[in-house]
């Protein structure tokens, strides 16, 4: 088979529609186009029986008893704001208090902050080495005054998988609220809202095939009934929890997705962690001082994630994109010059923390992709220590950090 | 973020990368930067002591495409030109003619950076050549 370029490997940014997603979405903009808050006609029964199945099929792939516990939104974002600041709001009388970790994506870290000028106290505990959160670290967080746990459930950088059920086992021995996001792990592994205690939950359509655009809510009816205050005020869709007309040919999609995740999830994963460590194996077999990010044997399937010393993330992008889509911890390309700060909190240097480079599989890759991207990223590294005067350094045998540094 | 084609090109085929012996006649040494920064640079010039005028350029850069174009194309104006000349190169030519975005003016300064440290090595270890061979 040809390959097509560019290679796409950069699946846990965000992933292709699968066909079979489009397939069920496009009658929903055209023929089927009613408002499913429409009570009085054919138009709209229509949309909201195709709202319910879209809720039903992803309740089924996260565990949850009742579809109505799910709460639309535009995507993984909104749902985060959503749960962090709505529980924050509806439970202040109760306490003041947030426990959360240093990995989460920005969405949740940056709503933390807002949360934390308005008063509320944040604790974020850090995490291991091996990239997993120490339960016994949430423990000692906790106060008299905490009302929300969050961790999220597979790390965006790393992909390790956190232990979910002791947290939310935990959460429910301390009677405290948990909210997971578990945008990167909805669809990827095996959820179970119920037997892992989880109060809350985040999830988006794009990460799993999906569609932009839509996201959802996991809201806990019993045991607890968690409330939230909406940060959304309008007609009251989504019992009153998040107003707006709902985009019914994006939940379509969305069900659709999870439908087709929890169905070949066995299947997808054993092939896309194939591939993922065919990856693994050839570059740090042949590429010296390349060093796992995340604990191999916790890890979505189709993440890795590699720190190259001596070599900057994002020069090693420059020497793929013509023909790989890849990701770098080193947010170099936007604006903030900042290493990662997941690679970063594990304990790297910050020189490490600025070599990483994620490569995400998914469905669609294949073998063959997988030996090029493999090959290429060896000629890269390779051409780029040729040129870094910190290999060169470390060749010679001078110890890096013997050096004094002139930053400038 | 798209680089511009100079970027590019530096990136893809960079002039003058590699090392002189730092105890070789003639040769100024400049590392600059910091691994935890992203960006180090080590710019070596190598200067004829008859003359007075830069021979050679080298360099070896860690960091973005960016600032390895900068201390490649650093290396290429400082070939043929005079240790007085070169020390008027500003990090501003380097951004114009490479056109970086704001973000990536940081490399061109670093450039700057090991251009002058290169020149001040230079001087420090041949000081009294340099001065004979003007006085000539």
């Amino acid at each position: 088979m040809s390959l097509k370029f560019p290679i796409f490997m950069d699946a846990q940014s965000t992933t292709p529609c699968d066909p079979r997603v489009v397939e069920a979405m496009l009658p929903y903009f055209t023929e089927k186009f009613g408002h499913p808050a429409s009570r009085n006609h054919p138009f709209g029964w229509e949309a909201e029986g195709a709202v319910d199945a879209g809720r039903g099929r992803l309740a089924k792939v996260i565990g949850a008893r009742d579809p109505k516990e799910l709460v639309f939104t535009s995507g993984g974002t909104e749902s985060i704001n959503l749960a962090l600041k709505g529980v924050a709001e509806m439970y202040r009388e109760k306490g003041n208090h947030i426990v959360t970790t240093v990995i989460e994506q920005r969405a949740s870290l940056d709503v933390c902050k807002r949360l934390e000028r308005q008063g509320f106290e944040v604790t974020a505990v850090p995490v291991q080495p091996d990239g997993l959160i120490d339960v016994d670290e949430i423990r000692r967080a906790l106060t008299d005054k905490t009302i929300l746990i969050s961790v999220m459930f597979a790390n965006n950088e790393i992909g390790t998988i956190q232990d979910i059920a002791a947290i939310g086992k935990l959460a429910k021995e301390k009677g405290i609220i948990f909210h997971t996001d578990a945008t990167q792990a909805v669809g990827k592994i095996p959820i179970d809202v119920e037997a892992m205690g989880i109060d809350l939950l985040s999830s988006t359509a794009h990460l799993i095939y999906g569609p932009k655009g839509v996201g959802a809510l996991y809201v806990r009816r019993k045991g607890p009934r968690v409330r939230i205050a909406p940060q959304m005020d309008g007609g009251g869709h989504e019992r009153g929890m998040r107003s707006g007309t709902l985009p019914v040919p994006l939940i379509v999609g969305f069900g659709r997705a999870a439908e087709i995740c929890g169905e070949s999830m066995a299947e997808d994963n054993a092939r896309i962690a194939r591939m993922r460590d065919r990856l693994q194996d050839m570059i740090l077999s042949s590429v010296d001082e390349a060093f796992l990010n995340g604990r191999p044997d916790r890890r979505l399937a189709g993440n890795l994630n590699i720190s190259f010393a001596y070599v900057e993330g994002e020069s090693v992008l420059m020497g793929l994109n013509r023909e790989t889509a890849l990701s770098s911890g080193s947010a170099c390309t936007s604006s903030t010059l900042e290493p990662s700060y997941v690679i970063a909190a594990l304990g790297a240097s910050a020189e490490l923390a600025h070599s990483s480079i994620r490569f995400s599989l998914h469905r669609f890759n294949t073998d063959e992709e997988v030996e090029y991207v493999g090959q290429r990223t060896i000629e890269v590294i390779k051409r780029l220590r040729d040129m870094s005067p910190l290999y060169e350094l470390a060749k010679e045998g001078v110890d890096l950090k013997t050096i004094k540094w002139k930053a400038e | 973020m798209a680089y511009s084609d100079k970027v590019v090109d530096h990136y893809n085929n960079p002039r003058n990368v590699g090392s002189f012996s730092k105890d070789t006649l003639g040769v100024g040494t400049g590392l600059v930067g910091a691994p935890e920064c992203g960006d180090v640079m080590k710019l070596q010039i190598k200067v004829n002591l008859e003359t007075g005028v830069i021979e050679d350029a080298k360099f070896k850069t860690f960091g973005c495409g960016s600032a390895i174009a900068s201390s490649s194309l650093a290396t290429e104006w400082l070939k043929g030109k005079t240790v007085d000349e070169a020390a008027k190169i500003k990090n501003t030519d380097i951004v114009n003619e490479l056109k970086l975005p704001p973000v990536k003016i940081h490399c061109s300064v670093l450039a700057e950076d090991a251009i002058k440290a290169a020149l001040a090595d230079y001087k420090d270890k041949h000081g009294s050549e340099a001065t004979t061979a003007a006085s000539k």
